[in-house]
């Protein structure tokens, strides 16, 4: 079925408001759905992993990328779980 | 006229790490020593010797408090000003050696920014040894690092003033013993609040932290530690210009005052730490961080799941409660505390306490009643109930 991990966009939002979008995606998605979280801030790419340890999903892949347009020329990073409870 | 009046709000303060109320004990010193030595303690005069005479007593004082010599100790103008000092002055001495400096992931900033400096004075590199969950790091990992060739030196709290986890110094500079890679040992957070270490070549200790007064640092070096100065010529170069006799009268004075109940406290406050963590376990989604064991007896620090750490510290300020707080944005910065980031727990909705001799058990109750209050109005803000 799957066209690769759903994604959640939250770049531009500032801590807590990326773990909240992903775990509101993640409410009612199948074990096994991999959600990938886009974000700006720099605490996601720690409160992200910490949240799938606290929920008992995985992590899959983390992936920093540079600044661009859309981003207002900020870093951002791509960090994708697998759910697994 | 009259104007309705409100009572002033109570407070209580719950952030003393670095900055806790001044103790009795160094109110009084302090103000006997604005009149008896308030003079320059480097001139000839009566009134110099008479200054010059405190601050001799002062630093045999915290000599004897922290088991070494006398001619050891300095006081400098801050912890801060001690750590960057340390690492300059020994990196200086050690320069054919190498430039390379090995420091804990958790060591407060001061000593990651200073040890960046010295590296990049010296044409050396940081190598930043990482920690576990509870922010320990393995002692035989920083102790190999630092035997590598290249290194000056090595640094490594004694405990973790954020998070209270206790860290393996005594078995690192067992470590490196006749290594000739000298161990600077920040104890900030712990002199005044736990035993004391003994294994360390350079030790600082924070008077902030304990209820003395600030503009004051203490560093001790053993005598056997080379150091070089790495500033403008001065007739001290760990305190350019010297320091305030009256701060560090009252810093020694204070340090052994809770050197005389430390075992005391250290019972009460751990007992009332116990409570707490007890408490906030009853908040839905919370992680306690930090070593529950092995750590300082008035350090407490959690984080909250889907709670915006700004916020949280402002609704408990409004509240009447002072606590301090690693998440981001809290301390004016997009990045969280490097402490919670490096033990890889939650660095959002975070709080820390650090609990002072002044604080009480009734002081802890009426916290823990307000606490899930105020951590259930800043999650409905966000609107997170049933995540």
């Amino acid at each position: 079925m799957s066209a690769g991990p759903e994604v959640v966009d939250a770049r531009g939002l500032r801590c807590p408001l990326p773990v909240v979008r992903l775990a509101a995606h993640a409410k009612e998605r199948p074990r096994g759905t991999e959600i990938t979280v886009l974000a700006t801030d720099p605490a996601a790419r720690y409160d992200v992993p910490a949240w799938a340890r606290l929920r008992g999903h995985a992590m899959v892949a983390e992936e920093q990328h540079p600044g661009n347009d859309e981003t207002d020329g900020r870093t951002w990073w791509a960090l994708t779980v697998r759910l697994e409870d | 006229m009259t104007h309705p009046t409100s009572p002033t709000p109570a407070r209580t303060h719950l952030d003393n790490g670095g900055s806790a109320p001044l103790h009795p004990s160094a109110r009084q010193a302090f103000v006997q020593a604005l009149d008896e030595g308030w003079a320059d303690p480097r001139r000839l005069h009566a009134e110099g010797r008479r200054a010059a005479a405190l601050l001799d007593g002062a630093r045999e004082a915290v000599a004897g408090v922290l088991g070494t010599r006398t001619e050891e100790v300095r006081f400098t103008p801050s912890h801060t000003a001690s750590l960057h000092a340390a690492m300059a002055q020994v990196a200086r001495a050690r320069r054919r050696h190498g430039g390379d400096v090995v420091v804990g992931a958790v060591e407060r900033a001061a000593v990651l920014h200073a040890a960046d400096h010295v590296a990049a004075t010296g044409q050396g590199r940081r190598t930043t040894v990482p920690v576990d969950r509870v922010g320990r790091v393995d002692a035989d990992e920083l102790a190999s690092a630092a035997l590598a060739d290249g290194v000056a030196l090595a640094a490594l709290q004694d405990a973790n003033g954020e998070v209270g986890t206790r860290q393996p110094v005594a078995r690192v500079h067992a470590a490196l013993e006749g290594s000739g890679v000298p161990l600077l040992v920040d104890a900030g957070a712990s002199v005044g609040h736990a035993p004391l270490p003994t294994a360390w070549d350079l030790l600082a200790a924070d008077p902030a932290d304990w209820g003395g007064p600030r503009g004051l640092g203490i560093l001790a070096v053993r005598h056997r530690t080379r150091t070089v100065p790495a500033g403008p010529e001065d007739p001290d170069p760990w305190a350019p210009g010297g320091v305030s006799v009256p701060a560090a009268f009252a810093a020694a004075v204070s340090l052994q005052a809770v050197a005389q109940d430390l075992a005391a406290e250290d019972e009460r406050r751990r007992a009332l730490v116990d409570r707490i963590r007890d408490g906030v376990a009853g908040v839905p989604d919370v992680e306690v961080v930090g070593d529950p064991q092995d750590r300082l007896p008035h350090v407490v620090t959690f984080s909250f799941l889907y709670v915006d750490g700004e916020a949280l510290v402002t609704e408990l300020d409004r509240a009447g409660y002072a606590v301090g707080s690693g998440s981001a944005c809290t301390a004016g910065t997009l990045e969280p505390s490097h402490v919670l980031a490096a033990m890889g727990v939650l660095t959002h909705g975070n709080v820390r306490l650090a609990l002072d001799r002044s604080t009480t058990a009734e002081d802890v109750e009426r916290f823990l009643a307000v606490l899930p209050g105020a951590v259930a109005r800043v999650r409905d803000a966000l609107g997170v109930s049933g995540l």
